[in-house]
């Protein structure tokens, strides 16, 4: 770099240790996979979805925002285009999952074979038939952050006023296609690791807290970077309190979902649906349920309340970095205990490989930021004060 | 806040008139600078940033409304409670008296209830509504502030205010009128 640009280079040292951490952490990950597979692999599944999850969160965000066009979206557009077009790496991090389908599914292995109630879906849940919706889950998705990104750089470049209403027409239907196809991946990913369960507000729960990871990754960049211009000139109090607003949404949402899924299933007290509640609630792991409620759900969810909370960066980005925290203890939850079915088990891999493949992704994530100017250049709704005289 | 009649001569206060909410909001961050206190804005829409420009700074209803959330969801539960395990204690599918997840629906629709009755009666309260005389509506202009036009109120209560004086600072703001509000 040339230019005197603090906050690239800030991003390019963030990349450059991104990046070691995360070789470095990969190779002892390798070393986990020589010793024990089946823990490697289990370890590995929670902590891709943890961070291609973040990549999702990033695209759902994205095509939210072109929706519904409000200015908290425009000074955390480029990060979210950058998380999108990371998707295509998250594919490829897939493959150890996708070749060792056997070990890490029941439906996959020889005792799948023999159970009537399994092979009664194996229409749907089989090798190859799981393979293609991977490959066509991110076809659509690497298509979307395709689109978004090359039609923003285009307005970068040519100001044309269009763009902006090209992205909403692309956007609005997409949030619905968005939606479906990742309820089916996280259906497939996670849900099929007990394939006698079945809950269909599952893959929308599980989003929510996606979505929630992401606005607090991009939400805590964003304090850190508005120090440096160009943010500094663009993000005011008002866009931060908008920003803790969607958190508030999306923490209430995940609240909301994941109650009903549990009421629904608690009233109806079945044998073949509350087995999932029983493990997750089993010796251990009812302490992580008990925390998720309080600091995934009620301390959020007071703090939120407060103007103070969403104006002051300090705070804000305090309580960002602790629900990355209190999400990846979600994501662990939600997944782990399907593999060990009596009580609370951690192994030293569940804290290396979230590092490794967060460190990878990071890097790939700041890479992506360097490409294009923090900020959208030439769309009209980033001028002028945010949100003075007119509301959106 | 009452109702004031003090002021010079049964005047209320001095009030400037302006066609686009832009240059309101200028005049009221102006008048703040020059150290106006007792003003007041008018506008036919939401001008965002003018609450602050005419010295709003924070408001009691949103402790008002969480009091009534906290108190709403409180009661529901506990009413919820009493039903289920002292009123009419009944076993249901075999599950305990005191089941609190089906508890939480009630006690989530009590808290959003509650809340916002206090928000919306609170809120009443706090303007000080409702109110059926003030003297801005003695200006007939003032009518256009629910249609097009954009009004600034400098009250004759603040200490600073000069009859002759506020005039000045007002006709400076280059608005389209200034006029006086009899009280």
């Amino acid at each position: 770099m040339t230019n005197p640009d603090p906050a690239m280079d800030r991003i390019a040292i963030w990349q450059r240790w991104s990046l070691i951490i995360g070789i470095a952490a990969s190779l002892g990950a390798f070393a986990a996979f020589q010793i024990n597979r089946a823990e490697f692999l289990r370890s590995y599944l929670f902590a891709y979805l943890f961070w291609a999850g973040m990549a999702l969160g990033c695209l759902g965000i994205l095509l939210l925002h072109h929706t519904v066009g409000g200015k908290w979206g425009m000074v955390i557009r480029r990060f979210c285009e950058a998380g999108a077009r990371t998707i295509p790496i998250m594919a490829v991090l897939l493959i150890p999952v996708l070749v060792s389908l056997g070990t890490l599914y029941v439906w996959a292995g020889p005792e799948g074979a023999r159970d009537a109630d399994i092979q009664s879906k194996a229409a749907y849940l089989n090798v190859p038939f799981f393979i293609a919706r991977a490959v066509f889950y991110f076809a659509i998705w690497t298509l979307y952050a395709f689109l978004l990104s090359k039609w923003s750089a285009e307005q970068d470049r040519t100001a044309d006023a269009g763009l902006a209403g090209r992205m909403r027409a692309l956007s609005a239907p997409g949030l619905v296609v968005f939606v479906v196809t990742t309820t089916f991946a996280f259906f497939d990913w996670i849900m099929s690791i007990e394939p006698h369960w079945f809950s269909t507000v599952y893959g929308a729960m599980f989003l929510m807290g996606l979505v929630l990871e992401a606005f607090a990754l991009i939400i805590a960049l964003l304090i850190i970077l508005s120090k440096h211009a160009p943010l500094r000139d663009y993000v005011t109090p008002q866009h931060l309190h908008d920003l803790g607003n969607m958190m508030f949404a999306f923490t209430v949402l995940w609240a909301y979902l994941a109650f009903s899924q549990f009421i629904i299933i608690w009233a109806g007290n079945l044998p073949e649906e509350i087995p999932w509640y029983l493990r997750r609630l089993a010796k251990g792991w009812n302490a992580i349920a008990v925390f998720l409620i309080v600091f995934h759900f009620c301390l959020p969810f007071v703090l939120l309340l407060q103007r103070d909370m969403k104006r002051r960066a300090g705070l804000l980005l305090k309580l960002c970095a602790f629900m990355l925290v209190v999400r990846i203890v979600d994501v662990f939850w939600v997944v782990e205990p399907g593999f060990y079915q009596q009580q609370l088990q951690v192994h030293w891999t569940d804290f290396l490989l979230p590092v490794a493949i967060g460190g990878l992704w990071l890097a790939a994530l700041f890479r992506q930021l360097r490409a294009r100017p923090l900020v959208p250049l030439n769309d009209p709704r980033l001028r002028g004060a945010p949100r003075e005289t007119v509301a959106f | 806040m009452e109702i004031e009649y003090t002021g010079q001569s049964g005047l209320y206060g001095l009030m400037a008139s302006f066609d686009r909410p832009e240059p309101l909001l200028e005049a009221a961050r102006e008048a703040r600078a020059e150290g106006y206190r007792d003003m007041d804005a008018y506008a036919p829409m939401p001008v965002e940033g003018l609450a602050e420009a005419v010295g709003f700074r924070s408001n009691s209803v949103s402790r008002i409304v969480f009091a009534g959330g906290l108190m709403g969801a409180i009661g529901g539960f506990g009413l919820m409670w009493w039903i289920s395990v002292i009123a009419y204690p009944h076993i249901v599918d075999g599950r305990p008296l005191n089941s609190w997840p089906a508890y939480i629906p009630i006690t989530f629709e009590c808290m959003v209830l509650i809340a916002s009755i206090t928000a919306v009666v609170g809120m009443l309260a706090l303007n000080g509504l409702p109110r059926p005389y003030h003297p801005v509506f003695n200006v007939p202009q003032f009518e256009r502030a629910s249609r097009d036009q954009f009004f600034l109120c400098i009250e004759a209560t603040d200490p600073k205010f000069d009859l002759a004086a506020t005039r000045r600072f007002l006709e400076h703001l280059k608005p389209l009128e200034v006029m006086e509000v009899e009280a």
